[in-house]
């Protein structure tokens, strides 16, 4: 329906500009904060939002002072396993969820979905144990091994809906054809799911990366840290806080999975909508 | 669910072997295939979540033996005044917070749903606050309620609303309306790009139709918005409700539940008990409290779904 100027301008352009300044604001803020130097950034008498003379000092402190680098080595290496986990898992059950007939699979499926409805702070003391019963404290497999217990259940879910539209009838003509059921899947179906898997996969990614609590239970070295949690624990000691490296650290910590989330918005967005349009 | 079809009639011709033969079997595929996801969520929920009760049922101390110690952890914690500040806190944190979310995410999905240039960037803005680490985003939040530079206060100062800067994280009620306000700013995307594909689903021939028939814009938003995306709603709030419940991140930076124990979560104070002081089953109990509730929650939203 056509809207008359005022109105735009009352009902879209203002509150448009309102949510933009307030959603981007603190991003905004970790930035300037970032290349600011100490004697502006600690003077009351100043306009905050300028800056005068920026400065890399508190990026090159990171890098000096901290083993900020390796933390992002570690949040990687992490996240790429874990993600890896999950997706061929997650296909794997989702495939056979949504396409094969055995006893007890309708169970199985609302199992998982179950299980994406636990949040990890419920379990992470527990966790903590088993972990600890596996001789995994303060290694990355703690990590890699507990991150898909929400990655997998979201995964399965998603590529279920996938999979299901896709038509029957496509490996049923290559079973025919000779192909055996897992070629059909293999050489058939998964290509057919990509942009499925593309977004099972940017998500379980970004979720990794993000992840903290289990993080911040299970390791303990300094250099097996992730990033949230080695920003959070090595540049706060006690009442000190180091705002510039702080932010510098925050900012880039946030830049990978900015760009990874930049090049495929519109499979994140349809993973993100896939479960709550479809229900 | 499960939507069982009747298999083609098994009429190919199989060349060799027991295990080509296995595979190809749906039953024993199905296992085959669904095992390795079985098997991790075995492991690291359901084992754990069992361990969980016998911890809380137990003196566990870190390097200790454990000792049955029955329902002493629950009756120690509801007898304490920071436990029962802790179940307020969370009951006023995720209601407020999911109201918040609620109505400020259906504003901007109802802003997002106009055609105007550079939509997709737009679109793909808002939902920074829900893709960056939210420790890392948290940590801009914490600087911006600094005590002394905050810059919240600056802008307030400068327009003239305050004399002198507010102390966000000093004081018991500020410091929870400061967890309220970030804990929305990160979750308002979420319901506003959810919305807005739900919204997007909506025929504009209704409206119209609506509009001839002389309905307003609050009566077409009522009968016809609402209605349409209220599945995609439900599901929305779903998750939201249970991940707000249980948060942690956003109050271990903000606050680590000060000042004074004031604004602790259920996760909050079972890392402080169980991980801190190492009470590991008084810590379980903690965090344990949470899923009676959460299984309420869910059982009620889902059986809402259903009906819609």
């Amino acid at each position: 329906m056509r809207q008359r100027p005022l109105e735009r301008i009352l009902l879209f352009h203002l509150p448009l500009w309102f949510f933009l300044i307030v959603t981007l604001f603190p991003f905004f803020w970790m930035f300037i904060t970032s290349i600011k130097p100490n004697a502006e950034l600690y003077n009351v008498r100043m306009n905050p939002l300028y800056v005068l003379h920026p400065t890399l000092e508190h990026f090159r402190y990171l890098m000096r002072e901290t083993i900020f680098l390796t933390w992002a080595y570690n949040t990687l290496y992490v996240s790429i396993l874990s993600t890896a986990i999950s997706l061929i898992t997650g296909i794997m059950a989702g495939y056979a969820l949504s396409r094969l007939r055995f006893r007890g699979a309708g169970g199985m499926a609302v199992g998982i979905f179950i299980t994406y409805l636990v949040p990890p702070t419920l379990l992470f003391i527990p966790l903590a144990d088993v972990v600890r019963t596996f001789g995994l404290l303060d290694s990355p497999w703690s990590l890699i091994l507990t991150y898909p217990t929400f990655l997998i259940p979201f995964s399965t879910w998603l590529l279920m809906g996938y999979f299901k539209t896709i038509p029957r009838e496509l490996e049923e003509c290559a079973m025919i054809d000779g192909a055996t059921r897992l070629q059909a899947m293999i050489k058939i179906i998964l290509p057919l799911a990509l942009p499925g898997i593309l977004s099972a996969g940017i998500f379980a990614f970004t979720l990794s990366w993000n992840e903290f609590i289990y993080a911040l239970v299970f390791l303990s070295s300094t250099e097996l840290k992730t990033i949230p949690v080695g920003v959070v624990s090595e540049l706060i000691r006690g009442d000190v806080f180091f705002w510039g490296p702080l932010m510098a650290g925050a900012l880039l910590g946030s830049v990978p999975v900015a760009i990874i989330y930049s090049f495929f918005v519109e499979y994140y967005v349809a993973g993100l909508t896939a479960g709550a349009v479809k229900g | 669910m499960m939507t069982s079809e009747v298999a083609l009639p098994k009429e190919k011709v199989h060349r060799t072997g027991k295990w080509r033969l296995f595979l190809e079997r749906d039953s024993s595929m199905g296992y085959a295939m669904v095992a390795p996801a079985v098997l991790i969520l075995m492991l690291f929920i359901a084992y754990p979540f069992i361990l969980g009760i016998r911890m809380s049922l137990s003196r566990w101390l870190v390097g200790q033996e454990p000792v049955f110690v029955g329902l002493q952890n629950f009756v120690r914690a509801a007898d304490s005044t920071i436990f029962t500040r802790t179940v307020q806190n969370t009951f006023v944190y995720t209601a407020a917070a999911t109201v918040l979310k609620l109505v400020f995410g259906m504003a901007l999905a109802l802003v997002l749903n106009n055609t105007f240039r550079g939509k997709g960037l737009v679109r793909a803005a808002f939902l920074l606050p829900w893709i960056i680490p939210t420790v890392l985003s948290t940590l801009a939040w914490l600087w911006m309620f600094d005590a002394t530079f905050s810059v919240l206060n600056w802008f307030l100062r400068y327009l003239g609303l305050v004399q002198r800067g507010i102390n966000w994280l000093g004081d018991p009620v500020l410091a929870m309306l400061s967890i309220i306000v970030v804990n929305s700013w990160r979750g308002i995307p979420f319901f506003a790009i959810s919305l807005l594909a739900g919204l997007q689903t909506i025929s504009q021939e209704l409206y119209e139709a609506a509009a001839i028939d002389g309905a307003n814009a609050v009566q077409r938003f009522r009968y016809i918005t609402l209605p349409m995306v209220k599945p995609v709603l439900l599901v929305v709030l779903l998750f939201s409700i249970i991940w707000t419940f249980a948060d942690f991140q956003l109050v271990y930076v903000l606050t680590r539940g000060g000042p004074a124990n004031s604004t602790h979560l259920f996760a909050t104070l079972a890392y402080q008990v169980g991980v801190v002081s190492g009470s590991l089953g008084e810590g379980a109990a903690i965090s344990l409290t949470m899923f009676p509730i959460l299984v309420v929650v869910v059982v009620i939203l889902l059986m809402y779904l259903r009906k819609e």
